[in-house]
């Protein structure tokens, strides 16, 4: 826990990969994966005499998100370059921009822990290209450039300093993360490293109207340790300001495995970037024609959908909350809603099943193997009293490992409901003979003993009577006794 | 007369009348090169066999009636910072002593799509970044009227080898005065064109915002069938300019009357050495002579663009040559332990001391505290300097300076003074600073038989007033049959 | 604008370049008489001058976002100074 008398200031830098087909400023692949260096060309591996061409869907995508978030679009912008070495960054510059960025002065509304509505500024959006990756060698021959990422878009997100817990940042980048799988500029993995931040704590006492200095945590790739990293640090600052020693201005390694930070950069080596225009691009002049027929083409993004959600389907704000936190979840509702029309029932399921299973799996919503149709279906047999719910769980749990239409695998697992008097009379009988006590107690006035001899029912059937059928059944049974 | 003194035009003349074959044609030029290599040190890389084989294949496919354009066949030379698939591009540099580039550049695309045949890579001063060709990492060029004086630079080797007919024509390339600046110390003619009209990818770049590719020939003929070769649009240079085709050969008139010129009275003087004054003057009196109007106009802004340019151009190039880096290609240093030094070896040791100076000069004006006062000023005066030369084209169809302040020097004369080096390009500089077309024509020669050219300046995508202009005068003066090259030593 | 010994070595390192001795001294005095001349600059208003953006008049040259593979692996490595398992191999990164 933070200390009461202290504040966090947290601002993150949101690094997101575009699901462009190709690379910023060439014609190769983006796609993840792939064996090294074949997705490369000339001008991406930065041969001598190549030359950029941007990719004019990177734009798009970047307005998208810019119109997604509130953010102003700028009518003039250009590209710059950062000046560096290393071996991931073949040109030994990134070409980004420095002063004058596609989108400017956003924000997202968020509900913070306490669930109250908090807006989030965002300062800017930019385009970048994204470097390589290096690959290292345990038995020490050395390390190994791979170039395939390189030149991959990112927009980068820039927030204003304005989250105040490491769960808020949670929640903000989820927030984030959330409204551009909507728009569906990015698939936003962050286990194949395309959503990523990079996170400034500082801390100040409360009350305090300045600014604390900050340190900087970069490249961090999950929900998880970016809240553990925001939590350690803050709580080293506050430690380092109460031994009265003064935080240094630097940017730091989070280690998952030692849950420290440590300090990440040469520090003889001090950065100085050497910003200015690459004269190999031209100017971006958006019209405000562009920027309309983009903003035409946005989806419906998650606040209106919940306030809709809300309306038409009656669902409760939590409810409504839950389902549109993830356009994965959204899309399975309204499909599985529209085949069962039953909104509740999808919602519940989505919100306590399939949020445990993934919990458990420590996946994300859009590892959903199965579809809304299927989920519909599912709903639909409980509905029509095909099966029971305690056999709907073992379904969907079937639909995680081997997602198929629900009728099949209840067929192929026999797991079909009984509601044929006949077929069950004989454990009905068997359950009597073995449970007298219950059937004096339920004589006696105490109906609660019904319930216990469904269960036995139940339990005999493997599951597969109908309940409601049972209930009934035992009923006449013990009347005709 | 040898088939090596022919113009690209005669030759290609001559070959549509199956006077002569290709062969024929590539084997005189090689053999010229045998015998004058050794003074007059042009190449990097001579293409010899692939040269004489493809020349066969064309002389197949002629003497069979095949229809391959009517230049196929002609030999050229290109330099060595332009980018050819499966020949070594070294830009005269260590760093790039065995580089073999794996594309060719867009205008090496259109050479090959006339069936024009390379006989090889020409010197430079390393990286293009020089006015003399001594700077090249393997071996200084002479100029070929006196082979101890420099062919000027970076494109030395390119105006050489035309001057000394060891190429029908070349190619260079022109930041600050990089083609016409060796075409006037050689006697032949260059072009730089507006920047935008040819695709620059391929072309290594030092400046990329003046860097720009252009042809260097014996005469205004062959310097618009080239360039109607090279110039359009490339969907791979951003900075390419999407224009209608021009047919530059229409322009070839010998007619300037009604043509309104501007003589900008600061670049004939202090500074102008006298004789270099006194063929502009020449000049001035031969196209009043053919019917055009030549007026003095004033046009301050040398020493202001030659600094504007040394802020752009390092600045530009310190980060360009940012990707030499010892990993991917190019020179690695055997020095290393880890991977800083891997960088700062390689690169240490990569380059020359011209190269390493600018790079320094262009880091320093980036860095953080001097951006504002350095480049982002320089990029303003840019801006002023354009506004002056519009203003002057509001008057005038073209202007007239000279190319460069003096005669070829010699050889080692400048080459301990970087500062004095650098005022050879003040003619020249502004106009790639503009961005404009420019061409070097040899007017005459000085009193110890180096040649004199005059620089014709015209407006955006104009290169077509230069031509009529040029040729006109080439007509009329015809300095190719009065002087040549003597290989005095 | 006078530049030290200490303002060439950081730029230097910036460069990644190592100058010796006496080249720092001739860098510095080349480097001194180059600023000098170009503080010529100075003297020229830009005040009514805006920003331009770009080199020429071209804007919004924008590329299709297909994919074209043209090269291969073999030539794009095949200048490395070292290389093993289709990569760039450089001395062994530590963060």
């Amino acid at each position: 826990m933070i200390r009461e008398d202290y504040e966090v200031i947290i601002g993150l830098e949101v690094h997101c990969e575009l699901s462009t087909k190709t690379k910023i400023f060439c014609s190769c692949p983006t796609e993840f994966g792939g064996e090294p260096n074949t997705h490369c060309c000339p001008v991406c591996m930065a041969m001598p005499g190549t030359l950029p061409v941007l990719n004019e869907k990177v734009v798009e995508y970047a307005v998208k998100a810019g119109l997604a978030t509130n953010c102003k679009i700028a009518r003039n912008s250009k590209n710059d370059r950062k000046n560096y070495f290393y071996p991931d960054l073949p040109k030994s510059y990134q070409i980004s921009q420095y002063d004058m960025p596609l989108c400017y002065e956003g924000n997202v509304q968020i509900n913070d822990e306490n669930g109250n509505k908090k807006t989030i500024r965002i300062t800017r959006i930019h385009i970048e290209e994204d470097a390589g990756k290096l690959n290292h060698d345990e038995y020490g021959r050395g390390s190994f450039v791979d170039l395939n990422r390189a030149g991959v878009p990112l927009i980068e997100v820039v927030s204003e300093p304005d989250l105040r817990s490491a769960e808020e940042a949670d929640i903000y980048l989820r927030k984030i993360k959330s409204i551009f799988e909507y728009i569906q500029v990015s698939d936003c993995k962050m286990q194949e490293g395309s959503l990523r931040a990079d996170v400034n704590v500082s801390v100040r006492k409360k009350g305090s109207n300045e600014l604390g200095t900050r340190t900087e945590m970069k490249n961090m790739n999950s929900f998880r340790s970016i809240v553990r990293a925001i939590n350690y640090e803050a709580e080293r600052q506050i430690g380092e300001l109460e031994k009265g020693n003064k935080i240094i201005q630097e940017t730091l390694r989070w280690d998952d495995i030692s849950g420290k930070t440590f300090p990440m950069r040469d520090k003889e080596d001090a950065q100085d970037y050497r910003y200015f225009p690459d004269p190999d691009l031209v100017a971006i002049k958006l019209s405000d024609e562009y920027i309309e027929n983009i903003r035409k083409e946005l989806p419906e993004l998650p606040e209106v959908k919940k306030e809709r959600y809300i309306n038409d389907f009656e669902l409760s704000q939590k409810a409504a909350n839950f389902v549109t936190s993830s356009k994965y979840y959204s899309d399975i509702f309204e499909i599985a809603t529209e085949k069962s029309n039953n909104p509740k029932a999808v919602s519940n399921w989505l919100m306590s099943d399939v949020a445990r299973i993934l919990n458990e799996k420590e996946e994300e919503a859009d590892k959903i193997p199965f579809t809304g149709e299927q989920l519909g279906e599912l709903v639909q047999l409980i509905d029509k009293g095909t099966i029971s719910s305690s056999i709907a769980k073992k379904v969907l749990d079937e639909l995680f490992e081997n997602p198929k239409s629900p009728s099949k695998i209840i067929e192929e697992k026999g797991w079909i409901q009984i509601s044929d008097e006949s077929a069950i009379k004989e454990v009905v009988l068997k359950v009597l003979t073995n449970n007298p006590q219950s059937v004096a107690d339920y004589k006696a006035g105490k109906d609660k003993a019904i319930g216990f001899l469904v269960g036995q029912a139940m339990k005999e059937t493997k599951g597969k009577a109908n309940p409601q059928i049972l209930n009934k059944m035992f009923i006449e049974e013990i009347k005709n006794m | 007369m040898e088939i090596y003194e022919l113009t690209a035009h005669e030759l290609i003349e001559k070959l549509n009348k199956k006077e002569i074959t290709s062969t024929q044609i590539t084997e005189s030029y090689l053999k010229r090169i045998e015998e004058k290599e050794k003074d007059v040190q042009a190449f990097v890389t001579v293409t010899d066999k692939n040269a004489l084989e493809q020349a066969k294949e064309i002389d197949e496919k002629i003497a069979n009636g095949e229809q391959i354009g009517n230049l196929a066949g002609i030999p050229i030379g290109i330099k060595d910072n332009i980018c050819t698939k499966g020949v070594k591009t070294t830009c005269s540099s260590k760093m790039l002593e065995n580089f073999v580039s794996p594309y060719n550049a867009t205008v090496v695309e259109k050479l090959n799509n006339e069936n024009i045949i390379s006989l090889g890579k020409l010197n430079l001063d390393e990286f293009a970044m020089g006015s003399s060709t001594e700077h090249s990492y393997f071996h200084p060029t002479h100029n070929p009227w006196n082979l101890n004086k420099v062919p000027g630079g970076s494109s030395g080797g390119s105006a050489a080898a035309v001057s000394a007919n060891m190429v029908p024509w070349a190619l260079g390339s022109d930041t600050g005065g990089s083609i016409r600046q060796p075409a006037s110390l050689c006697g032949v003619v260059g072009l730089k064109p507006t920047y935008g009209l040819i695709s620059r990818y391929g072309l290594v770049a030092f400046a990329s915002s003046l860097d720009q590719i252009g042809p260097i020939t014996k005469d205004v003929e062959d310097s618009a069938i080239l360039l109607n070769m090279i110039a359009g649009h490339d969907e791979k240079d951003s900075t390419s300019i999407n224009k209608e085709k021009v047919d530059y050969t229409k322009s070839l008139v010998k007619d300037v009357k009604g043509l309104k010129i501007g003589l900008p009275k600061e670049f004939i003087g202090e500074g102008i050495n006298e004789e270099v004054k006194n063929a502009i003057l020449e000049a001035k009196k031969t196209y009043e002579k053919l019917g055009a109007t030549v007026e003095e106009c004033s046009l301050d802004i040398g020493k202001t663009a030659l600094a504007v340019y040394y802020i752009i151009a390092c600045a530009e190039a310190s980060s360009n040559l940012g990707r030499f880096d010892g990993i991917r290609y190019g020179y690695r240093t055997e020095k290393f332990d880890n991977l800083r030094e891997i960088y700062i070896n390689s690169r240490t040791e990569g380059f020359g001391p011209e190269v390493k100076r600018r790079i320094i000069l262009g880091t320093y004006v980036l860095s953080s505290g001097y951006y504002d006062a350095y480049y982002k000023k320089a990029q303003r005066v840019r801006t002023v300097i354009k506004n002056e030369y519009q203003k002057l084209f509001e008057k005038y169809d073209l202007l007239l300076t000279p190319t460069s302040p003096t005669v070829a020097f010699g050889i080692g004369e400048k080459v301990d003074n970087p500062l004095e080096m650098y005022l050879a390009d003040i003619c020249s500089v502004p106009i790639n600073i503009a961005g404009l077309p420019a061409m070097s024509l040899p007017a005459t020669v000085n009193s110890e038989g180096m040649p004199i050219g005059i620089q014709l300046i015209g407006k955006h995508f104009d290169e077509e007033t230069i031509f009529r202009a040029a040729y006109t005068f080439e007509q009329e003066t015809k300095f190719r049959e009065k002087y040549q090259p003597k290989f005095n030593k | 604008m006078q530049i030290t010994d200490n303002e060439i070595l950081h730029i230097a390192k910036l460069a990644r370049l190592k100058l010796a001795d006496n080249e720092i001294q001739s860098y510095k005095k080349n480097l001194q008489e180059i600023i000098d001349f170009t503080e010529t600059i100075n003297k020229i208003d830009t005040n009514n001058i805006g920003e331009t953006i770009g080199v020429n008049e071209n804007y919004n040259v924008f590329r299709k976002d297909e994919i074209k593979q043209e090269s291969n692996k073999e030539e794009l490595l095949a200048n490395a100074p070292s290389q093993d398992e289709g990569m760039f191999r450089i001395p062994k990164v530590i963060n």
